[in-house]
């Protein structure tokens, strides 16, 4: 049972890993907008698209 | 000022066709197991029984399948949330074919009988440095891309994919430590009860950080895409994201109530289960809510008919999952078809539809044109969802009914089914509609690929899509950590290198606990390791896949002691590299067959196991007969034990194969007053002494107060 410890340095780690993460997020000021991130995830502005590349077809990410 | 770039939709494209590849056969290769079970005929030669078939199944669908997915889907919405092209193209493409190549060799290996012999980890030790290696790039073509975003926030969905790539990269190392002894045969570092605990908490969160993160990370993405409406709440998808990580990690030995496991462990396992409840409900409801006012577009559109159905089914599984962690609940379930029917609910119903409705969502997109046809779309949800009802429901029913059979006494203290087999042909017409439902979930698939190849054909592959964004401001002004973080982004091979470092270190640390607790493994001293022949007739029972059908783990109930035996003690599988506990009892426990039956039973029984067990649906191994035991691997083999700490003398390797003679020929000479004339190089002579000795130690010695059952 001793990789018991093991398994909880590890999960431990990744938590701890985690933890970081968040702190990093929350000083960074991630998260001081709760809104806009969401609706600005949905805009994909469509810009011309070279034709020699995509032969005249447009992104259809407009079209919603 | 306005910096203009191009996202790189060729890679997405790559791994989106892989993907409905893969998963098409993934299907076909879980259909084949499933008619397998009810049709024995159908385990074509030794490299398609079904031992062998269902951890081709498992890594076909979660590693190809869903792994494709992820990717696909993760490419795609990375760059557009970070609103820039992936770090390194060269990355994109090693990632891409590194994987697929990862996938051929699992699809060669595992039918050659290559296996470690642990659930969804099956692969052997090249095979794990690969995937090592490919998550790394994958890990360095992610972290860069964030590095060079131009969008200063971290959408929820990116987080996600974050949490997935760390501990994924983690789990994979702690679970994949293994001695080889050849290029094609490893044993696993831990032994019984610690590599138990080590396979389920890597088990258990392989389903949470591979077949659930990621996934959760794209339903933020497309689900709102597809709806074209912000999530219901993005407070909420936060709270989601920390709390699911957090808690996720503790959640595995659920898998393993009522075994060996020390009750304490078990406890954790479900209170952490039981606290799940909260954020997978809290990210379904954000899912679903994110409709609110947009249902009447579900009628039509097939995308979201597909999300909405996975969302439905990933709230069903996360409740059940807690449920099936309730040591009542579990007793009933585990071993049964329920958990089989538990799972595809969450694989086939949340990852396959999530994965439909993307596909559907993202080819269009990435070929400039429209789906093909919206009629088959919705054809093809109708028939997976069709196709889901008909697998699960009757698998369901097959569980209860089966676990109810197991434990069923007569008024005078007997077991009404004390014929294992008895209560497996009961309910062989679910095991029947099952396969029926699977066949129409691949219908439906099919037609799936149909359309996609028409739509395809219809458009043109917009492989660099044009975009614009203004850089992000003062990012070489403000960021005080970000002089590193700059320095490093632009040295792809040393951040590769140093990478690799961090990753070593940290299995290193993780390894150094094992070294140093190995004298603390509970014995009993009854318990001895295993005779060289035994070894081998154990390494040919974990090739076969025997763990597949057959637990070796007796719980502590009287419907189980009485029909099988003692139930286990942790101190039995101290020399067990891998545990095979298994996890599923298509046939019956095993842990207490030895000397259960003559040497003549066994014999007869893999030739053809109808005759011993008319009806029985198990395959025949008549390769077992056939090839010689391969004995020039066997002082190896025993150094590796030695070497893990298992007790043989030093000088025991060298006169290891005398002792498998002198054994093999008392079998020959036993199996020979019983009328058979066997030959004692052949493989079934090791398998036959192997399955003679499983739980005998115990079993000659109970201990003084434990009644030892007849």
């Amino acid at each position: 049972m001793s990789v018991i410890f093991l398994l909880i340095a590890a999960s431990t780690l990744v938590a701890g890993i985690f933890l970081a993460a968040f702190v990093w997020a929350v000083r960074k000021g991630q998260y001081d907008d709760d809104r806009s991130p969401a609706v600005r995830m949905l805009h994909d502005p469509s810009v011309p698209q070279p034709l020699s590349k995509a032969e005249g077809t447009l992104p259809l990410n407009e079209i919603k | 000022m306005i910096e203009r770039f191009e996202y790189d939709n060729r890679i997405v494209k790559n791994f989106l066709f892989v993907t409905i590849l893969w998963g098409l056969v993934g299907m076909l290769v879980g259909l084949t197991a499933a008619l397998q079970l009810v049709v024995p005929g159908m385990n074509w030669t030794e490299y398609f029984t079904f031992g062998r078939v269902r951890p081709l199944h498992t890594n076909a669908v979660i590693f190809a399948f869903v792994g494709n997915g992820i990717f696909a889907g993760a490419y795609y919405s990375l760059q557009r949330l970070l609103k820039t092209r992936m770090f390194s193209d060269a990355l994109s493409n090693i990632h891409f074919w590194g994987w697929q190549l990862i996938i051929v060799a699992a699809a060669i290996t595992l039918p050659l009988g290559m296996t470690s012999g642990k659930e969804y980890a099956e692969l052997e030790w090249p095979i794990d440095i690969a995937i090592t290696l490919v998550w790394v790039v994958f890990g360095i073509n992610m972290f860069g891309t964030i590095l060079k975003r131009r969008e200063r926030h971290l959408y929820v969905a990116i987080w996600f994919y974050i949490a997935t790539w760390v501990t994924v990269a983690m789990l994979h190392i702690v679970n994949s430590i293994e001695l080889p002894i050849s290029i094609t045969k490893s044993y696993s570092w831990y032994a019984g009860v610690q590599d138990a605990l080590v396979q389920w908490w890597y088990g258990h969160n392989a389903v949470a950080f591979f077949l659930t993160t990621p996934y959760l990370g794209l339903m933020y993405y497309f689900l709102p895409k597809a709806a074209n409406r912000p999530v219901y709440s993005y407070k909420l998808s936060i709270i989601h994201f920390w709390a699911l990580i957090f808690l996720y990690i503790w959640a595995g030995p659920h898998h393993l109530l009522y075994s060996a496991l020390p009750d304490w462990a078990q406890s954790l396992g479900t209170v952490f289960s039981i606290m799940l409840i909260a954020p997978s409900w809290g990210g379904m409801l954000n899912g679903l809510l994110t409709l609110r006012g947009a249902w009447d577009r579900v009628r039509e559109d097939a995308v979201l008919k597909f999300f909405v159905v996975a969302v439905t089914c990933y709230g069903m599984a996360t409740l059940e999952g807690p449920l099936l962690s309730l040591k009542s609940i579990n007793a009933i379930a585990h071993y049964t078809d329920w958990i089989v029917a538990h799972v595809h609910i969450g694989g086939i119903g949340w990852n396959g539809f999530m994965t439909f409705g993307m596909v559907y969502w993202l080819v269009p997109r990435l070929y400039g044109t429209e789906l093909y046809s919206q009629k088959l779309a919705n054809m093809h949800f109708w028939l997976g969802t069709l196709g889901i009802i008909f697998y699960a429901v009757p698998l369901y029913f097959a569980g209860f009914f089966q676990s109810l059979m197991w434990k069923q006494f007569t008024p005078d203290g007997f077991l009404v089914y004390p014929n294992f087999l008895d209560t497996l042909l009961q309910i062989k017409t679910a095991y029947w509609l099952r396969a029926l439902g699977g066949t129409i979930y691949i219908v439906g698939v099919c037609i799936m690929i149909y359309n996609i190849w028409r739509t395809v054909k219809a458009g043109r592959l917009v492989a660099n899509e044009a975009a614009e964004a203004p850089p992000l401001e003062n990012v070489s002004v403000t960021s005080e950590s970000g002089h590193w973080h700059r320095w490093i982004e632009r040295r792809p091979i040393q951040m590769l290198v140093l990478s690799l470092v961090v990753v070593a270190i940290g299995g290193l640390l993780e390894l150094v606990p094992t070294f140093l607790v190995k004298s603390n493994i509970p014995t009993i001293s009854s318990v001895k390791p295993y005779t060289p022949l035994e070894l081998h007739g154990r390494d040919i029972y974990v090739r076969e896949g025997c763990y597949t059908c057959h637990s070796q783990m007796v719980r502590p109930f009287r419907s189980e002691t009485e029909r099988y035996g003692e139930y286990a003690k942790a101190g039995e599988f101290v020399y067990d590299h891998p545990f095979q506990w298994g996890s599923k009892r298509t046939g019956p426990d095993l842990l207490r067959v030895g000397g259960k039956y003559p040497n003549s039973w066994h014999y007869y029984h893999m030739w053809d196991p109808t005759s011993m067990s008319p009806g029985s649906l198990m395959p025949a191994y008549p390769h077992l007969f056939e090839n010689a035991l391969d004995t020039s691997v066997t002082s190896k083999k025993i150094d590796a034990m030695i070497t893990m700490g298992v007790p043989y003398a030093k000088d025991f390797p060298a006169k290891a194969n005398a002792d498998l003679q002198a054994q093999s020929q008392a079998i020959v000479a036993d199996l020979k007053k019983a009328g058979v004339e066997a030959m004692s190089d052949r493989e079934i002579i090791a398998v036959i002494a192997y399955l003679q000795r499983v739980g005998t130690d115990i079993k000659a010695k109970a201990p003084a107060g434990v009644a030892a059952q007849p």
